[in-house]
């Protein structure tokens, strides 16, 4: 580890090592170096461990877990918890559930709210603003506000035994927000694009489709990936109108699975964890830069 | 050109079913919603009208007071909480681990995007006592303090659903707050420490006074979501013991479908609406000050 002018010249030295200035002996760098690594250590044992914890416990019997430390390695391996999890936490239809609720939910967000962002900010017409303040407006609105005339109106069409309600309200609910954040990514196109293509003889709905749509394309995930986690993990709305057994979603599902069994068939409730947890992280490994920058610009912007 | 970018029929096209399911789903249903704060019943057994005796029992319901104080002393601890831990880890981020920070960020923000539910039984287990103790009262239990019956009372219950918000959500404002210090200019920093600043008064004279602004949002946006609390608490405790660990939202929650007293229920929806209001009227001060929107 040498010491490089261009090392010295960052902020790590104005701020870490201000007793010290100019060049540091190497040996003494990594000295100073120790609490840094210490912090970093106890901040992903205290973020990591519980996770890895989780999976260790997911693998052993219950005499295995009643009897020795939680710590322990599992005794015998048993990935039979994987298959009874499985079957007996019904993860198969409730993971089916959450899918039908979110796939069509999530189509129907970004299609009508890069529409809607896209008029709101490129085209020109009287009581925009007041549109936009509106839909500002439904972003703080809490869900307990709408639940209950919503949960009379579909009671009333009688979709109740049915999904339907889950994805008409995830998607009204998802729309404000992405419009929102749609309206200000067009709002860095500059509106000469559109002009040039009109002047070339193409409608704004053909601009729209040819020329914005493709020029958000990442911005599109961004909407997409929040809103996605949005409804993929929303507990609030699936136990409201999805309470029916049969129609749990995933996360209604494993909250009835530990209520049912967590007392007494640890190993399976540690795997139903663990494999809600895993799809998760699988979708995390490959787009953990996107998922990280759509759901904190999602939060400055909201 | 202005007509072509005016075109009524291409404007009702692209806004015109974004707005319908919008005004369907969320404004009709808020005036609905408000609507029942004057009436008694519910969906299956029909309502009666009930004056304003909704609102005189909303100020002396004791429920409501405790709910109310929960969620208060919830959003304000765990607000604080957030944004220290975030700007903390913001700070290491930014000035200590620099271009390596990558991996750590990464790793501390993944139980962010992790399902509460998930996280929730997982507490339940890490601080469980009966049958067998969790991992935190073996750890107690080795360093010589006794096991504590954590969901057992609600103090100690509260102590656990603070802890695991902001476990799960400080690599969340972590990055937050490090994309707010990376816009503070290279150079202010460079001609400041060629001023002699060094250190914690490098931090104190140019580093905070610069992230003030994302500061700001950062605790407004987490008082939005804090005041909101529903899922971590409903799946990690109930609410209970008793209802000891009960936010507005879980109490709105339980009198319309537990009581199926939906005019009541929507009168706790409404302070909670209007808690937002508040809360989002901050933020347009805040966003106009900082010229943001």
């Amino acid at each position: 580890m040498t010491v490089t002018n261009v090392d010295n010249l960052d902020r790590t030295s104005a701020l870490v090592k201000h007793d010290v200035g100019g060049r540091t002996p190497a040996p003494i760098r990594f000295l100073k170096r120790i609490p840094v690594l210490i912090v970093i250590g106890v901040l992903l044992i205290i973020e990591i461990y519980p996770l890895f914890w989780m999976f260790i416990n997911s693998l052993k019997s219950n005499t295995d877990f009643l009897n020795n430390p939680s710590w322990a390695l599992p005794e015998v391996w048993e990935w039979g918890n994987y298959v009874s999890a499985w079957v007996t936490g019904n993860l198969a239809t409730t993971i089916t559930n959450s899918i039908i609720a979110t796939v069509p939910s999530l189509a129907l967000i970004v299609i009508l709210g890069v529409a809607g962002g896209f008029a709101l900010e490129v085209m020109v017409f009287k009581g925009r603003g007041g549109i936009l303040l509106l839909i500002l407006a439904g972003i703080m609105i809490p869900v307990q506000m709408i639940l209950l005339p919503l949960f009379t109106i579909f009671f009333n069409l009688n979709i109740t035994g049915s999904l339907l309600p889950l994805i008409i309200i995830y998607t009204g609910h998802g729309l404000p927000l992405t419009i929102f954040m749609m309206a200000t990514y067009f709002r860095a196109i500059p509106r000469e694009v559109f002009e040039a293509a009109t002047i070339d003889g193409s409608t704004m709905l053909r601009s729209f489709w040819y020329i914005g749509f493709p020029m958000v394309r990442n911005a599109v995930i961004t909407v997409g990936l929040v809103q996605f986690f949005l409804i993929w993990n929303d507990l609030l709305i699936a136990i409201t109108f999805a309470s029916n057994r049969s129609l749990n979603t995933i996360q209604a599902g494993l909250l009835n699975f530990s209520g049912e069994y967590g007392a007494t068939d640890y190993g399976p409730l540690f795997a139903a964890i663990c494999i809600t947890t895993g799809g998760i992280l699988i979708l995390y490994l490959f787009l953990n830069q996107q998922i990280m920058k759509g759901l904190t610009a999602g939060s400055v912007k909201g | 050109m202005k007509s072509v970018l005016g075109d009524r029929k291409t404007i009702a096209i692209l806004l015109g079913p974004a707005l319908l399911v919008y005004t369907l789903v969320i404004l009709v249903p808020v005036v609905w919603s408000f609507g029942y704060t004057f009436f008694k019943g519910n969906a299956l057994e029909g309502f009666e009208f009930n004056g304003i005796n909704n609102f005189t029992r909303l100020f002396t319901d004791p429920d409501v007071q405790a709910a109310l104080g929960f969620t208060v002393k919830y959003a304000l601890l765990l607000t604080i909480l957030q944004v220290v831990f975030g700007y903390g880890l913001a700070l290491l981020y930014t000035f200590v681990l620099k271009k390596s920070s990558a991996i750590i960020r990464t790793l501390v923000f993944f139980p962010v995007v992790v399902p509460t539910v998930a996280i929730a039984l997982l507490y339940q287990k890490l601080f469980q006592s009966a049958p067998k103790d969790g991992l935190v009262n073996e750890l107690l239990v080795n360093v010589g303090l006794g096991s504590v019956d954590w969901l057992g009372s609600g103090t100690t219950a509260f102590i656990v659903i603070v802890i695991m918000d902001v476990w799960r959500s400080m690599g969340f404002y972590g990055v937050l707050l490090y994309t707010g210090l990376l816009d503070i200019p290279e150079d202010i920093i460079e001609s400041a420490r060629i001023d002699g600043a060094r250190g914690f008064s490098l931090f104190k004279n140019i580093v905070l006074p610069m992230s003030l602004p994302i500061l700001y949002s950062s605790i407004i946006f987490s008082i939005n979501g804090t005041i909101k609390v529903f899922d971590s608490v409903f799946a990690l405790t109930g609410g209970g013991p008793g209802n000891e660990t009960t936010p507005l939202t879980l109490y709105m929650y339980r009198t319309a479908f537990a009581f199926s007293d939906y005019g009541y229920g929507s009168t706790i929806a409404l302070v909670l609406s209007i808690m937002c209001l508040i809360v989002t009227a901050l933020i347009f001060r805040g966003a106009r000050r900082d010229n943001t929107i």
